[in-house]
This record gives structure tokens, C-alpha cells and sequence, in this order.
């Protein structure tokens, strides 16, 4: 079999170049495959990130011929036909570390801005509740909840945004489908604080519905339709004096 | 403690031009370039019906002027980038409001459709 | 706390909502209209005095305005990098003129 013809790009926050490498083909073998041969054999410098290797941790994302997707679950058969480059490059709208390393500090950031972790709600006398919730698996609101709860946080979708690369404050598709779940979810009690958070230009309001987010998810979530669950609630929760 | 991380601008070498040819996308970008044009056509002409509108025979003078066929271009033109507006704000209407989640590219596709049938049917009319 | 741009997008789609009747009733009218020809006469004579398709007009400008003007501060804040809240307000001024415009042109069709 001839062998792959891979451009990677190399550099820093400095500035950098594409690199060419060549790499031997096999029958079964992932983008992720092809970065851990060239750093092991021909660039023991290259840096580039990944822990599972089975598409469970979402830490291997790379932009693979202009698509953010987990390298992992990419088959180079799957980007490229015999002959064809393979373009690898850092993902897009994170600060590049090194190479094909991102600094993922910013989306994280986001999460915590969009206000995405459980707070729960109090007892009346502002104790811990004595009950346990009951959430009917079939109800709308579990519903809901469960179809944007298994993200995973691998930055495909935010990488995939544009509204991100034309406005850095936009929390993204990410942080902004874990606040829905959170509105969703009946346990808890931040909800008021949590939808000011991701109301305005920031927030859900500069989401133009062009489902990049929705097309490109790994887990096959529907960020978009999570960000208009939001628009919808604030819009009739404005309207109609509930908040 | 670490010095923290401080990023200059990313190279621009860095970053590729990037796959956008889901349908969806493509929506979007002619609902916003129809409605770009729109937005700056709707001042021309509100201005010059407002002139128009002095008299009888002043307007009957535009009426006359604008019987030129580039003139009735440009009208065809105008019609289909409504119509195109009008469609992909029923699809962001829907997803928004209705929580429409299946069936998007359908709905990206009916919305096109409507868009060149109401552009057809003025055609029809005008012609 | 209101963030900015909350607002201003509950505006644009509910003037949205009002001029997508408004496009078609004012498309299907100008298709009916113009069968066999236009003439001055003949417009002035429908539209003299219809206040309802005055009012109707008065509204469908303010809408058209404001949407219109909500959309380019949009993308003259993503696409130029154009924002701010001086900015809002001169956008929000730049819609109401451009309705002014188109209320001047409804007094004048059906009351000049």
C-alpha cells in the first residue's frame, strides 16, 4: 500500500507552519493512529493530546481537512481517498498551546459562566430537602434533559461555531446545552440567576440556527435545539411576568 | 506559582477555512445576505415612493419611469430575495418557538420551495 | 438584570411574526393590483381615504424599520466587530427614521 501524505501543523502561539509527513498505510487505522506514529517514529516533538483511545473521554479533537471531529473515531478512509492530503490542525476558536494541543480553559470557563453545575434546591427552612425529588423518566422535562446530558465535553461543537470565532464573550453550544438541562432539571433551584446568564449577545440570543453544532457532534446531541429551548423559555417567561 | 498562560493573537496558519456545506448552514447564509440587502434596499425605497407620492403628476412620471425593463428586474429581484427572507425566517420561527428538532433538512428544502414558488408565480403576473 | 441584545431580539421576532402576514398581504395586493397596467389615477382613486390600509401601512413600516435595523446591528457586530450600547441606540434611531420614511409614504398614497 503506499504510504499516507499527512500536513500537520507545527508552532505556537508565535506563529508556526504545515509540516508534510509521510506515514505507512494500513488497512484499519484512525487520524489518531497516524499522529501517534509520526510523534513516536519521525517527530518525537510533536505535541498533540488523547487519553482513551475508544471515544469516551473527548480529549483527541482535532480539525481533520477543515471538520473539528474526535481522531479517535476517524477512519483516514473516512477523510481521504488513495492519493488525497490529510490536513491535521489544532482545533478552532481555542488558543493554541503547541502544535495540535489547545488550551481548553476558555471553553471550561464558559461552562461555569453559563452557571452548568447542579445547585441543589433547599427545604423550606433552607435546610438539605429530607425527600428525595421524583422525576418520572417519561416526563417532558426529564425528557429534555436527558437528550443534551451526555456530552462529554470534547469542544467539537464550539470549535464547529461560528458565532464564536465573530464574538469571543458567545458562551457556545456546550455550555449552553448543559445550562438547558439544568432548566430542565426539576431538583434544581438556580434556574432564575442561570437563564440572566445565558440571555443577550453572550448568550442565547446571538444563536443564528446554522446547526454546525447539531451537524458535527460527535454523541449526536442537538445543541442548537437546546439553545432555541432556552430563547423559547426566557422569551415566554419575559412575556408573561415569571421572571 | 506558574507564571499563567498568556495568548497573543492565534496564527492565522493555524486555522483552516473550514467545511460549512451542511444545508442548514447554507440557510442561513442566504437568509442573512437577503435580508442585508433588504435592510439596505427598504430606506431607497421608502424615500422614493415618499417623493413620488407628492401628486398625481408626479407619480404618474415614476410610473411611467419605472416601466423599463431594468427597472422590472430588479423588481423580480426584489420579490425573490422576500421571498427567500420570508422562508428561512419561517425555519428559525420554527426551530425557535415550535422546538422543531426532526425532519430540519426537510424543512430547509419546503422553505427553498416556497421561496421560488412565490418567485415564479410574480414572475407569471408581472410578465 | 437585562443583558443586552435580549431585547432587541424579542423585538425582531415580534415584528417578524407581523411581517410575514404583512410581505404577503402587500405582495398579493401589488400582483392584483398591477393586472392590466398601472396608472396614477387609478391608485389614488383605490387608496384616497382607506384608513384601515393607512394604518395597516403606518404599522408595517415601524416593523419593517426596526427589523430591518435590528439586523444590521447584528451584523455589524459579527462581521465588523461594530458594538456597543452608543451603537444599539444609533441603530434603533437609524430604524425609526427609516419608518419615518415609509409613514410618509403611506400619508402621502393615501392622503395627499
Amino acid at each position: 500500500m503506499a504510504d499516507l501524505k499527512i500536513r500537520i501543523w507545527r508552532g505556537d502561539e508565535t506563529g508556526g507552519a504545515m509540516a508534510d509527513f509521510s506515514v505507512p498505510a494500513r488497512e484499519n487505522q484512525t487520524i489518531l493512529d497516524v499522529v501517534t506514529q509520526i510523534q513516536r517514529e519521525q517527530a518525537p516533538d510533536l505535541a498533540y493530546r488523547f487519553a482513551c483511545r475508544v471515544g469516551m473521554c473527548g480529549s483527541c479533537a482535532m480539525e481533520v481537512n477543515g471538520r473539528a471531529r474526535w481522531t479517535c473515531r476517524t477512519h483516514v478512509k473516512r477523510v481521504a481517498g488513495p492519493g488525497e492530503v490529510v490536513e491535521i490542525r489544532p482545533l478552532a476558536n481555542l488558543p493554541v498551546i503547541r502544535d495540535l494541543a489547545t488550551d481548553m480553559a476558555p471553553f471550561f470557563d464558559k461552562w461555569a459562566k453559563a452557571q452548568g453545575s447542579f445547585q441543589p434546591k433547599d427545604a423550606p427552612d433552607g435546610s438539605v430537602p429530607a425527600e428525595f425529588s421524583v422525576v418520572p423518566p417519561n416526563s417532558k422535562q426529564r425528557m429534555e434533559a436527558d437528550a443534551g446530558i451526555e456530552c462529554i465535553g470534547c469542544g467539537v461543537c464550539y470549535a464547529s461555531c461560528d458565532i464564536v470565532a465573530w464574538n469571543p464573550d458567545y458562551l457556545g453550544p456546550a455550555a449552553m446545552n448543559r445550562a438547558w438541562t439544568l432548566v430542565n432539571d426539576v431538583r434544581d433551584g438556580a434556574n432564575p440567576q442561570r437563564l440572566d446568564a445565558v440571555s443577550g449577545d453572550a448568550g442565547c440570543h446571538s444563536c443564528h440556527s446554522t446547526q454546525s453544532c447539531t451537524e458535527r457532534c460527535p454523541k449526536n446531541l442537538d445543541p442548537s435545539s437546546a439553545i432555541a429551548g432556552l430563547k423559547r423559555k426566557l422569551f415566554w417567561d419575559s412575556l408573561l411576568g415569571r421572571r | 506559582m506558574a507564571e499563567p498562560l498568556v495568548f497573543a493573537r492565534k496564527p492565522p496558519a493555524a486555522r483552516s477555512p473550514g467545511d460549512r456545506r451542511h444545508p442548514t448552514y447554507v440557510a442561513f447564509v442566504i437568509h442573512r445576505i437577503s435580508g442585508l440587502l433588504l435592510a439596505l434596499f427598504l430606506p431607497l425605497h421608502f424615500w422614493a415612493l415618499g417623493q413620488a407620492l407628492q401628486g398625481e403628476a408626479v407619480l404618474e412620471g415614476f410610473l411611467r419611469w419605472t416601466d423599463n425593463p431594468l427597472f422590472k428586474f430588479a423588481e423580480w429581484g426584489l420579490v425573490v430575495l422576500l421571498a427567500l427572507h420570508l422562508a428561512g425566517g419561517l425555519r428559525v420561527m420554527a426551530l425557535e418557538f415550535l422546538g422543531w428538532r426532526a425532519g430540519q433538512k426537510d424543512m430547509v428544502a419546503a422553505t427553498a420551495g416556497i421561496a421560488v414558488a412565490a418567485a415564479i408565480l410574480f414572475l407569471l403576473n408581472v410578465g | 438584570m437585562n443583558p443586552r441584545g435580549a431585547k432587541l431580539w424579542a423585538i425582531q421576532r415580534i415584528t417578524a411574526a407581523f411581517l410575514g402576514l404583512a410581505v404577503m398581504v402587500h405582495l398579493l395586493t401589488i400582483m392584483l393590483a398591477v393586472r392590466g397596467g398601472l396608472s396614477a389615477a387609478e391608485i389614488l382613486g383605490r387608496t384616497r381615504g382607506a384608513e384601515l390600509w393607512f394604518g395597516f401601512y403606518v404599522l408595517f413600516a415601524l416593523c419593517a424599520g426596526l427589523h430591518g435595523a435590528i439586523g444590521l446591528r447584528n451584523i455589524a457586530g459579527e462581521w465588523l466587530g461594530l458594538r456597543g450600547r452608543g451603537l444599539d441606540a444609533l441603530w434603533l434611531g437609524i430604524g425609526l427614521v427609516t419608518a419615518g420614511f415609509g409613514m410618509r409614504a403611506a400619508w402621502g398614497l393615501y392622503h395627499g
